[in-house]
């Protein structure tokens, strides 16, 4: 009766931890990835209490930030994750630094000890905020119970406005207890930080300019496109395709143009198709869209891209001017600039240079003809590359989400895996953090329960984060573990090679699991398959599995992942799969 | 050359070592930043600092705006056009950041600093010093028979060389603030 009138007066005191509660019901949010423990047990007894959010218990933090990393990109939302104080919060910093390398909007709630307890070297605190400063884009230590509220939907703000990133928000217990008045989010005052969106006009008409005159045009395109949202990409697609101009994408954005649109080069890089690179290479007017001209895009500084004009949309000021001068920055949300992109060269007649273009494109297409990722096929050794286009063949037009670990798998997924939308390809970019698909296909399924969710996995990586299977079972994530076992740690492997003298230090699994047993004991199916013939039945029996299955690809031990730019290169100067292995040496042997 | 063989070049050590070979001409700059008076922001961005290679020659920062809950800090830097330019956009990025003013681009500035010099000795020494203060309108603001602590305000390059005249004169002991600056004219921040 007492808590009906205070309702009918209005008033909103509540506690500490059943504000974190409402405030994350008022953000819309669905799902939590987390872990209990001492400093947040208020917040998880709130949790309890209640039935709008799903809380998925993960088996170890990292693993939590991981989930929420895959359920960010594949639905665009900002993912959430609940840790506890000290090394909940410490097993947390790998996942936020991967999300602030790759842009992925997180929210991430800690406990921390009890305001009078701090700076006492309490049990389990640890000064989370100062670990955490340089792996978020802001975060908040929340002393003060009357502002708890107004702090998380801050958060939610800082982590999904500009270029999106992780943001933490440190509750010590006593402030989960106490007692005030909760903020709804319309009367937060979400601070001063407004990103602009919008793209200065004189710039974009000199782009417009460019682009009416270019006779080698191409657009680099990256993980801003998709940042930018679904309306980004379709607006990439009608310039493309309008303009005819060829596509290329960063690792990152794989998908915001489609792989089979007729002006898609693939994925340039380190481990880019030859025809993306050396048209990167030669263009004479080169479009960067949401990309950072990373070390991995990039190759040598001085000898990227020579004789090009350089113009970045990027909604990050310090992107711009960072790596390689431009000639053109636009500032604002990729989404915006196109859109008044289109508009002006519409307006002004939708020209093109048809002459230089019909060159272009004619030499590009010899380029094309080189057939950059041939192997030599074997008729009793699964080849990587062969698993990975059966496992593309079979599974095209389904409801197809894709996550990685990082290595040589990561990089032939991107060659051999084609994504016709965004939000379907979830990797570690930035960070290259290994053990990241396992959990992230788990929060990809959480979002996504009825679609097909894959995780090509290596099996070095892929033991790093093993134990969230655990996880996969508990809530009924039909993920799908695709492991291709060379025994090796692959990447590691093929660089002894190329530039270590063949001087294989550490780089070999021994006393691996047995997969099928492993995937027994979590409850799950483990199939395992080593000859090309049962492959494809194979795959078709993990498809139709309805659980989670770990697949045990045994695949050629040495095979290396080309073509390659060696650090230190040039972007014409790639190791082909025709080309003889020949080692690396001076300058690049010292690059990473 | 180094034992790795390692050229000189755009990327001498490293793909992240990737200043322009060209343009190797240090300058100095003098930022001011404008900053929500809340803990951690100068861990901010001094980590930003530290964590990206940037030179930071000197350093102040005080509440400037009691209502409004910001604070200034002044940074001098040191580093070629792109680092600098780089240092200002990451500045700007920072969520608690309002401002990020280049003084030393957007045009003349006054820059002050304030300094105490503890000078000791006796007799002839001792006089020639308070003669060289007196020049410099530096003030004593302590005193006993064998030393002189002086006040000094002026520019960094005034402090630099009357300490330097201090030196063989007794100068024992001396603390700097740093750079406090502000734009001349009209225009404000």
């Amino acid at each position: 009766m007492s808590q009906q009138m205070a309702g009918a007066k209005g008033s909103s005191k509540m506690t500490g931890a059943k504000m974190v509660v409402q405030a994350l019901k008022d953000q819309g949010v669905e799902v939590v990835f987390g872990y209990p423990g001492g400093a947040v047990l208020p917040i998880y007894d709130e949790l309890f209490q209640q039935n709008e959010i799903r809380h998925i218990l993960v088996r170890h933090e990292q693993g939590a930030v991981h989930m929420a990393e895959g359920y960010a990109r594949s639905t665009g939302k900002p993912g959430v994750v609940l840790v506890t104080s000290g090394p909940g919060a410490t097993n947390a910093v790998t996942g936020m630094t991967d999300a602030l390398l790759d842009s992925i909007p997180l929210v991430v709630l800690s406990g921390q000890v009890p305001t009078f307890l701090i700076g006492t070297d309490g049990f389990q605190e640890a000064d989370t905020v100062g670990i955490t400063r340089p792996c978020s884009k802001n975060n908040w230590l929340v002393k003060d119970p009357a502002k708890l509220s107004e702090t998380i939907h801050q958060a939610f703000h800082v982590a999904t406005s500009g270029r999106p990133g992780p943001v933490l928000v440190d509750i010590p217990k006593d402030v989960q207890f106490a007692e005030s008045d909760y903020t709804p989010p319309q009367k937060a005052r979400v601070s001063h930080y407004q990103p602009k969106v919008k793209g200065d006009i004189e710039a974009i008409t000199a782009l417009v300019e460019m682009l009416e005159q270019a006779e080698r045009p191409i657009l680099y395109t990256g993980g801003g496109v998709i940042n930018s949202g679904p309306a980004a990409g379709q607006l990439l697609c009608e310039l493309a395709d309008a303009a005819d101009i060829p596509v290329t994408s960063t690792l990152m954005g794989l998908g915001a143009y489609p792989a089979s649109g007729k002006n898609w080069l693939g994925m340039l890089g380190m481990h880019g198709l030859y025809e993306a690179n050396m048209a990167m290479h030669d263009c004479d007017l080169m479009i960067n869209i949401g990309a950072r001209f990373d070390d991995r895009i990039t190759g040598r500084v001085n000898a990227f891209s020579p004789n090009s004009r350089k113009a970045h949309i990027d909604i990050d000021p310090s992107s711009v001017n960072k790596v390689i001068r431009v000639d053109l920055p636009i500032i604002g949300d990729v989404g915006h600039v196109l859109e008044d992109l289109l508009r002006i060269w519409k307006s002004r007649g939708r020209k093109t240079n048809k002459e230089g273009l019909a060159k272009w494109w004619k030499q590009i297409n010899e380029w094309r003809a080189v057939n950059c990722l041939a192997y030599k096929p074997s008729a009793d050794i699964i080849k990587p590359q062969y698993a990975l286009q059966r496992l593309e063949e079979l599974t095209r037009g389904m409801d197809r989400y894709v996550t990685t670990e990082v290595g040589q798998h990561q990089m032939w997924a991107a060659q051999f895996l084609h994504f016709d939308g965004p939000n379907r390809w979830m990797t570690s970019g930035g960070l290259g953090t290994m053990g990241y698909g396992l959990p992230a296909s788990i929060g990809v399924q959480v979002a996504h329960p009825e679609a097909l969710v894959i995780n090509v996995a290596g099996e070095a990586s892929w033991l790093m984060n093993m134990q969230e299977m655990g996880t996969a079972m508990q809530f009924r994530a039909p993920v799908k573990q695709f492991i291709l076992n060379n025994e090796r740690l692959g990447m590691v492997r093929q660089w002894q090679q190329l530039l270590h003298g063949e001087r294989y230090s550490q780089s070999w699994s021994e006393s691996l699991p047995d997969f099928v047993k492993l995937a027994e004991a979590f409850g799950c199916k483990g199939i395992r398959v080593d000859h090309p013939d049962q492959l494809d039945d194979a795959i078709k029996e993990m498809l139709a599995y309805d659980g989670p299955v770990i697949f045990d690809c045994l695949v050629e031990k040495h095979e290396n992942c080309l073509p390659m730019i060696p650090s230190g290169n040039a972007h014409n100067d790639m190791l082909l799969p025709s080309d003889e292995i020949r080692a690396i040496q001076g300058a690049g042997a010292a690059l990473v | 050359m180094s034992p790795l063989q390692i050229q000189q070049g755009s990327s001498k050590h490293s793909a992240y070592d990737l200043r322009d070979p060209y343009t190797e001409v240090l300058e100095r700059h003098t930022l001011a930043v404008i900053v929500d008076n809340e803990p951690g922001v100068l861990a901010r961005v001094i980590g930003l600092f530290a964590g990206r290679g940037y030179n930071i020659e000197s350093l102040t920062v005080a509440e400037t705006d009691h209502q409004g809950h910001l604070s200034r800090i002044t940074i001098v830097t040191t580093g070629t056009p792109q680092v600098i330019e780089q240092i200002k956009a990451q500045l700007g990025r920072i969520v608690p950041v309002h401002e990020v003013h280049d003084l030393t681009v957007e045009g003349d500035a006054v820059e002050r600093e304030l300094a105490l010099l503890k000078v000791k000795g006796k007799g002839e020494a001792r006089i020639e010093a308070l003669r060289l203060a007196e020049i410099f309108r530096a003030n004593v603001v302590d005193s006993t028979l064998e030393s002189f602590v002086f006040e000094m305000t002026g520019a960094p390059t005034k402090i630099d060389a009357f300490a330097e005249l201090m030196r063989p004169l007794g100068l024992c002991e001396i603390a700097r603030t740093g750079v406090a600056a502000l734009s001349r004219g009209t225009a404000a921040c």
